[in-house]
Order: structure tokens, then C-alpha cells, then sequence
């Protein structure tokens, strides 16, 4: 068994440090916090247009912590993150680096990148209000809504310390202040079917069987219910509506996918390819095609994300100010006990 | 001097041992004092908030939780090994090993499945809804299986093999003359189980509730999706929610004193009883045989286990790689990820054995208490959250690779790039430094068989340290290192937090695999990776199951035949 378990370390270590010290042409080096499954495409893609091959690693939790602790030598180039606090944060970690690019910029509108050129969202995802089709006759709804008495005991939603939850929260914060906002999460609340828990699809899979009539949720999971080739899982995605949902005044939540350069790049070059090539039309469209997610390049035409949910109306609110809310959001759910 | 082995015992030939227990201490010393670094950093504000809005309703959850689990494993692990052991019955050759299998699934996975059965648009309430003629969720009452006792059944249904190994290593070799005075004297069964045998079974039961509320502390996954908010996943939400991993830090710290407490527990409840079974001449108990319905009911009490534990959520795995399978949306990558999984795992296994080794055999040629309290240290690594020890590491390793990439570049002029989170080796260190408190326990327990005459008779005959080791101990310890090596392979296929955190580019694992369908909400994707690790993980556990040496049982030291882990082979 140990003779046995050598020989295969000294296989692994032979063929990763081989593998590791091979030459590339050119190549990039991707971590990321995205699913895999959604950005392979994109690094094929890129892979096929540039003969630059990229190298990934989903790394969910800590993505930033080990960046900065691979520091100088870190091999990361590209720093893929879900949720714009998130990178925010890495740009407050200091482990990212400003893009130069007129392209980036020309691109993306700047609501949807950080000021200083740290980082660019390369998708956008909205959060709106999933409704039971047979239940509620009304398309639209209101954020602050949720939190009217006449939806006593009909409203399900994850966690609101999922980072879904807080960044919706966060906004809330940044269009009402702290106070009205903690009304309204205590308003919420009292209207709660059940204790918050499960993911977005539950919250789906919760109003098609009449648990509660509406939830909050990501509008991707619907689109992504109703592609499912189970049978059950279109009859589910079926069963709800995603209603036109927006702030007063304002329009529907989004928060973003993003990607930055790392500040020790090794290959910066090939990194601000890479991003430059996610902010393509074609990338753009794998990526929210993938996902039914929006594209953040502005005037890029209709997808099946807009197909299945029309285009959206974004709150104008800028990115960087819900990331500013986090820490205030997620203090705010435990104070007024959602999640309890 | 070679004639006394005890003054003998501090000289030459010990050394390697004692770097053994100082590398193994090291490993989950380094990380647990950047830890308590990080957690100095945090800020007041954090902590304030901590402790007035989270620990309250996160200890009573993870209390509950704990008590919770505690009560269905030991019911279910204890009363299952009181079965096979006791008995005999038709079927019991087969059950006694199954009883085993549900150690092989991830605890996150079953608490998806159990949702996607239980919940009102699974099989179960659709059915349910059928058979009484309801049209919605609102007109009738149903167990909510997202829930604390919910959480509760899903952990204790997966974690109940520990107790259940433990317990019946235990019953195999301890009760039988206590248990056939009783039988003599006209005890029913009952009051043989309630009085005799479990009293005996005390230290065992501790021991294995032990390794049970250590693995549901860890749990985050399960947790978090079942909506129980645990110390974990405060832990968690302090981290990446408010950008404070000090404060998370700090929160993991108070855990470690959960941790503690339920150390010392353990270590009381094992320590305070001794028993009077014949240390030299243990026999096993001679099963009763159980015949006709009695058989029956034995056996389907065994199976109630086997089946919810293991049966349905790897046949739902099963079913749904079936569909995926025949949609022709397998990808060869999974080929590749096995492979990875199996050579990560087996690497690991075989440090992590050879380290336990030198460790045990260390603690037990030495018999100092420096030694014990390195050995102590170095299986500590077990009781700290997967993800705590991950990060733990991440900073010292990092710096290390650092500083030898430094250097290299600087004698050779290259940068050889981070060789240790560059390569797989920083995987393989995390669990070396999580799981080597599984080897150190098992192979002590193993040692504790063997009776310390032998080595004083060996010393006595001129024998190096190392001579006993290999020409004695080894061959007798053999059944202990195979469970371990087992118990541990099994562990290091299933590792998630410290893979994920610290794998270089481009690696993948079937865990992480699976993780990354599971975090899409897709884990049905994940079907046949998850449903690959069922098989890996079922192989090791098969093979455990063989009943070797058990007609053997040598002497054995009544005060450490339970080690700080499980003795899996009896």
C-alpha cells in the first residue's frame, strides 16, 4: 500500500511539475470564482481565436485570500469573481491592478466598472420576484412591496445572508438609508411563508407547490428550470413567472460578474486579451447565453436570456455603491433576525 | 543498558520517531497559530456584533444540532452493533458490512437528495397529495425536511457508522463473560443491552460520538442548505459577507472551544471507568442465534440504516447518472478526475500512514509525556473545520513557497513559480494535517493489543527501537493500519473546503467536480461524479469489512485499546 501510494506521488509530482514547467507559447493563467461550466466556453473560445491556451481554477471561497497570500510569485492573471462586493473587495485587498484599455472602456458602460479601471463586470444577473402563474394575476412588482402586509405569510427566500439576498439589500440601503430599510427587512420578514433556506430554485419549486405564492430569486435559475430536459424541472420552471420588478423609482437589481488583472500578472498582456475577449460580442453572448444572463456591452442585440424575459430595465444605482452596502446589509439581517 | 528498556528508552535509534510527532504536530500547529494571528486583527466592531447578534443564535443551533445528531447515531450506530454483534441471524454476514456504506457519500449530497425526495414537488408528497386528493402544499401538514430536524435525521443517518465501528470493535472483544454471567443469571436481552453491555460500550460510544460531532461541527454544506445557521456557517457568513475573515477567525477560535469541551467530555467519560473483563483472555461474545420472524425483525432493523443512509440517496445518484449517462452527457474529463482523486487520496494515505506509524510507535517506545502531547497535537487536525484549516494554511504555505521561489530565482535566476499551492502537494499537506489524527488514532488503539511485554522482552534481547518496529509491531498492528488506511482514503476522496482552496490550476478532483454543479444549483449534474465517489469511497470500505484477524483478538491494554480514533478492525 505505502510502496504502492510512492510511485503514484512520484508519478503526480513528475507529471505536475512537467506539466507546470512546459513552455507555453502563451498562456493565461484564470482563477475564478465562477462556475466552470460557465466560463469554459469563453477560455475555449479564446483558446481557438488566439492559440493562447488558459489555464483555470474554480476556487469559491477564499479566491482573494489566496491570491494575496501567493503574492509576488502568484500566477494568477485573470481574477474571475461573482458579485460585485467581491471585487470590490479584491480591489480593496489590493491584489488587482488597472486594465489600460480604450477598448474595456468603450465597452462597457461605467456604472458597470470600477472607476479606476480595477475591475469590469462581463455579465450581468438580475434579482427579481418569482410569483406562482395561477396565484397572482399582477406582472409587476416593487421591491418595497415585498414588505406590504397584504403578502402575510406568502413570500420564500433563501437566506438573507446569501450574498443574492445581501447585495438586493444593500441596494435597498443605498436607495432608503438603514433605517427604512430595516423596516422594511422587518416587514419582510413578518411576511415570510417559511424559515429562509434552501437556494433560489427552492424558492421556485416552494411557489409551484403552493407553499407561498411569490419569492425572491435570480431570474437565470427560472430560465434554467424551464431548459432542464427533465420533464418535472420545465413543469416547475413553468409554474412561475418572473414579474417586471423594480425599485420605486428605479429599475430591477442586477449584480454582475466581473473580471480584473491580477497585480502580479506574469502574463498581463494575455490577461487584458482575455478580458478585452470576454467583453466581445461573441463572448458576451456565450456567457449570458450560458447562464441566461444579460451582456453588460452596451447596444449588444437580443439574446435568449431577452427572449425569455425581455430586456431589462437595471437600477441606475452604481455597482460600486452596493458593494459599499455589504458589510451594512449583511449586519442588518442579523440584527433584524430574517434568518431566524 | 539494553537490558533496561526503561532507561534504554531515550537512546539512539528514537530519533526519527520523535521528528515524525514533530512534523505531524507541526502541521496542525502552524496553521492553527496563523490562525490565532488572523483573529488578532480583528476589529472590535466585528466582534461586538458577533457576540451580541450571531454566537447566541449560532450556539443554540449548533448545540441542538449536536444533541440532535448525537441522539440518532448513537441510536442508530449502537443499537445496530449491538444487533450484529449479539446476534445471529439470517442475512447478518451481509448486513454487517453495509451498515458501513453510508461513510462513503458526501453529507452535502445526501442532504440535496433528501430534499429533492422529501420536498412537496418530490416523489414522496406528490404521492401523498395523490392518495388523499390535496391540490396544494397549504392543505395539509408534512415533515419539513429543511429544516433543524431535518438536518438532525440527514447527519445522523450518514454519520452513524462511526459510533456503530466503534461500538462494535467494543462489543466484539469485551463483553462476552460479563454478558454470559448475565445470560446465566436470566437476563433478557434487553436488560443485558441496557445493563451490561451498555455501560460497557461507554467508552467506545464516546469515542465514536466524538468523530460524529466533530464531522457535524465541520459540516457546512448540509447546514447552510437546510437553512440551520451553525457556527460554521457564521463563520462563513463573517467572512464573505463582511469582508472580516479576522472576525471569522475569531469565531472559529470560540468553535475550537467547542471543540475542546467536547474533547474533554470524551476524554472524561473514557477515562472514569475500567473495566474487570479479562484483559488477557477477552473472547468474543458467542452470538445468539435468532430464528424465524426474530431473524427477520433483526435484520430489517439493521437494514432501516443501510437503506436510508446508503440504498436511496446512491440509488437516486445512480438513477440520475443513468439519464445523463443515456442523454450521452458524460465527459471523459471524469476519467481523468478519478484518477486525480484516486492519486491526491492515495498519496496522502500513504504519508498519512507512514507518519501515524512512526508517530504511534513513537508515543509508545517513548512513553514520555512530550511525546504523547506531540502525538495529541498531531491528531488534532481533525477536530478543525475543514475550511479553518485550509485557510490556516494558505498563508504559511504560501509564504514558504514564496520564500523558496525567492531564493531559487535568485541562485538560478528563474523563478521556479509556488511549488508547493503550484503543485498538488498543498492538497496533500492539508490532508495530511486534517486526517493523520484518523491514522495515529487507529494504529494506537492497534498498539494497545499488543502487549508492552513484548517490546520490554525484545529490548531485552538486544533489539533496536526500530528492529521492534518492524520485526513485531508491524506485523501484528497490520489489521489496524489497513482500517485506518482505509478510513483515511475514504476522508481524502470526499475533502472539499481544503482542495478547493488550495489545488493549482487546471486540477480538478471529483469532489470539486461535484461542487461546482452543487454551487450552480445543478447538483443532479454532478450525478455520476458524485456517484464515482460512492464507488471509490465503497471499495476501502468493502475491503474493511472482510472480517480479518478477528478470530485473533490479541491481549489487549484495557486502558488505551481506544484510542483517540476509531479502532476500525477488531
Amino acid at each position: 500500500m505505502r510502496k504502492f501510494s510512492w510511485r503514484i506521488a512520484a508519478t503526480i509530482a513528475g507529471a505536475l511539475a512537467a506539466s507546470s514547467s512546459v513552455a507555453w507559447a502563451a498562456e493565461v493563467n484564470v482563477y475564478t470564482s465562477r462556475e466552470p461550466a460557465l466560463v469554459k466556453p469563453v477560455f475555449e473560445a479564446f483558446t481557438a481565436a488566439t492559440g493562447t491556451r488558459v489555464n483555470a481554477v474554480f476556487v469559491q471561497n477564499g479566491l482573494e485570500e489566496r491570491v494575496k497570500a501567493e503574492g509576488a510569485n502568484s500566477p494568477a492573471d485573470v481574477i474571475v469573481l461573482v458579485d460585485v462586493a467581491r471585487l470590490a473587495n479584491a480591489k480593496a485587498m489590493g491584489i488587482t491592478q488597472p486594465f489600460d484599455s480604450r477598448e474595456i472602456e468603450a465597452a462597457v458602460p461605467t456604472g458597470l466598472r470600477d472607476p479606476d479601471g480595477h475591475w469590469t463586470a462581463v455579465t450581468l444577473r438580475s434579482r427579481v420576484v418569482y410569483a406562482a402563474k395561477d396565484r397572482v394575476k399582477q406582472d409587476a412588482i416593487t421591491y418595497e412591496d415585498l414588505a406590504d402586509p397584504r403578502w402575510k405569510g406568502r413570500i420564500c427566500i433563501r437566506s438573507a445572508q446569501h450574498p443574492y439576498n445581501v447585495s438586493l439589500i444593500g441596494a435597498m440601503i443605498a436607495h432608503h438609508g438603514e433605517e427604512q430599510t430595516a423596516d422594511w427587512l422587518t416587514g419582510l420578514k413578518a411576511n415570510l411563508a417559511r424559515k429562509p433556506s434552501g437556494g433560489d430554485r427552492d424558492v421556485a419549486k416552494d411557489i409551484v407547490a403552493g407553499v407561498c405564492d411569490i419569492g425572491l430569486g435570480n431570474t437565470y435559475y427560472v430560465g434554467l428550470l424551464r431548459a432542464d430536459q427533465n420533464a418535472a424541472q420545465q413543469a416547475w420552471g413553468q409554474g412561475v413567472k418572473v414579474l417586471d420588478s423594480r425599485f420605486q423609482g428605479g429599475g430591477t437589481h442586477v449584480n454582475v460578474s466581473g473580471a480584473a488583472i491580477a497585480k502580479n500578472a506574469p502574463n498581463k498582456a494575455q490577461a487584458q486579451k482575455l478580458i478585452a475577449f470576454m467583453l466581445s460580442d461573441e463572448a458576451q453572448r456565450l456567457m449570458a447565453d450560458a447562464n441566461f444572463e444579460y451582456p453588460v456591452r452596451a447596444g449588444l442585440p437580443s439574446t435568449r436570456t431577452q427572449a425569455a424575459f425581455g430586456p431589462i430595465a437595471a437600477d441606475p444605482l452604481a455597482l460600486a455603491e452596493i458593494a459599499r452596502q455589504r458589510r451594512p446589509a449583511s449586519e442588518l439581517v442579523d440584527r433584524v433576525g430574517i434568518d431566524n | 543498558m539494553r537490558q533496561r528498556p526503561d532507561r534504554g528508552r531515550r537512546g539512539a535509534g528514537l530519533g526519527p520517531f520523535v521528528a515524525a510527532a514533530g512534523v505531524g504536530a507541526a502541521l496542525v500547529g502552524v496553521p492553527l497559530l496563523a490562525l490565532g494571528v488572523i483573529a488578532f486583527g480583528g476589529e472590535p466592531a466585528v466582534l461586538r456584533h458577533v457576540w451580541h447578534y450571531v454566537l447566541p443564535q449560532a450556539l443554540r443551533d449548533t448545540l441542538l444540532l449536536l444533541l440532535g445528531v448525537a441522539l440518532v447515531t448513537s441510536v442508530l450506530g449502537v443499537g445496530t452493533a449491538w444487533i450484529v454483534t449479539a446476534y445471529r441471524f439470517r442475512g447478518r454476514g451481509l448486513v454487517a458490512p453495509a451498515l458501513m456504506l453510508p461513510l462513503a457519500i458526501p453529507t452535502y449530497i445526501v442532504a440535496y437528495i433528501y430534499v429533492e425526495i422529501l420536498d412537496p414537488l418530490g416523489p414522496v408528497q406528490t404521492l401523498w397529495r395523490a392518495l388523499w386528493g390535496f391540490r396544494s402544499r397549504a392543505d395539509y401538514s408534512f415533515i419539513d425536511i429543511r429544516s433543524l430536524p431535518g438536518a438532525i435525521v440527514i447527519m445522523g443517518l450518514v454519520l452513524y457508522p462511526y459510533l456503530y465501528l466503534s461500538a462494535r470493535a467494543l462489543f466484539a472483544v469485551q463483553s462476552a463473560s460479563l454478558l454470559e454471567v448475565g445470560r446465566t443469571l436470566g437476563a433478557g436481552p434487553l436488560t443485558l443491552f441496557r445493563h451490561v453491555a451498555l455501560p460497557l460500550a461507554r467508552p467506545a460510544v464516546a469515542l465514536g460520538l466524538t468523530l460524529v460531532l466533530l464531522e457535524t461541527l465541520n459540516d457546512i454544506g448540509a447546514s447552510e442548505y437546510l437553512g440551520v445557521r451553525t457556527l460554521s456557517v457564521s463563520i462563513y457568513t463573517t467572512w464573505l459577507n463582511r469582508g472580516s475573515l479576522a472576525g471569522a477567525a475569531q469565531i472559529a477560535c470560540a468553535m475550537l472551544l467547542v471543540v475542546l469541551v467536547i474533547l474533554l467530555i470524551e476524554r472524561r467519560a473514557r477515562g472514569q471507568r475500567r473495566f474487570a473483563a479479562s484483559p488477557k483472555h477477552p473472547r468474543p461474545i458467542a452470538p445468539l442465534a435468532l430464528e424465524g420472524w426474530r431473524g427477520a425483525l433483526a435484520l430489517g432493523l439493521c437494514l432501516i440504516p443501510v437503506f436510508f443512509g446508503f440504498v436511496l440517496p446512491a440509488g437516486f445518484l445512480a438513477q440520475q447518472a443513468m439519464t445523463r449517462l443515456l442523454a450521452g452527457r458524460a465527459d471523459l474529463e471524469m476519467v481523468g478526475q478519478l484518477a486525480t482523486t484516486i492519486a491526491l487520496a492515495g498519496t496522502a494515505t500513504g504519508l498519512i500512514i507512514g507518519l501515524g506509524v512512526m508517530i504511534a510507535a513513537g508515543a509508545r517506545l517513548l512513553r514520555g509525556k512530550a511525546m504523547a502531547a506531540l502525538a495529541r497535537l498531531a491528531g488534532l487536525g481533525y477536530a478543525i473545520p475543514g475550511t479553518v484549516l485550509a485557510i490556516g494554511l494558505l498563508w504559511p504555505m504560501a509564504g514558504l513557497d514564496n520564500i523558496i521561489a525567492d531564493l531559487v530565482r535568485q541562485i538560478a535566476g528563474v523563478s521556479p513559480g509556488l511549488l508547493l499551492t503550484g503543485s498538488g502537494f498543498a492538497i496533500v499537506l492539508a490532508y495530511l494535517a486534517r486526517f493523520l489524527g484518523i491514522a495515529i488514532g487507529g494504529i494506537e488503539s492497534g498498539f494497545a493489543r499488543i502487549s508492552p511485554r513484548m517490546d520490554d522482552a525484545a529490548r531485552a534481547l538486544g533489539r533496536r527501537p526500530r528492529e521492534v518496529l518492524s520485526r513485531i509491531h508491524l506485523p501484528l498492528l497490520r489489521p489496524s493500519i489497513v482500517s485506518a488506511a482505509l478510513l483515511v482514503f475514504v476522508d481524502c476522496c470526499k475533502e472539499l473546503p481544503a482542495t478547493l482552496l488550495l489545488r493549482p490550476l487546471n486540477l480538478e478532483t471529483l469532489a470539486t467536480r461535484v461542487y461546482a454543479d452543487a454551487s450552480r444549483g445543478l447538483f443532479e449534474e454532478g450525478a455520476l461524479a458524485a456517484l464515482l465517489i460512492v464507488l471509490v469511497g465503497l471499495v476501502p470500505v468493502v475491503i474493511a469489512a472482510r472480517p480479518q484477524a478477528r478470530d485473533h483478538v490479541p491481549p489487549i491494554d484495557q486502558d488505551r485499546a481506544l484510542g483517540p480514533a476509531l479502532p476500525l478492525a477488531s
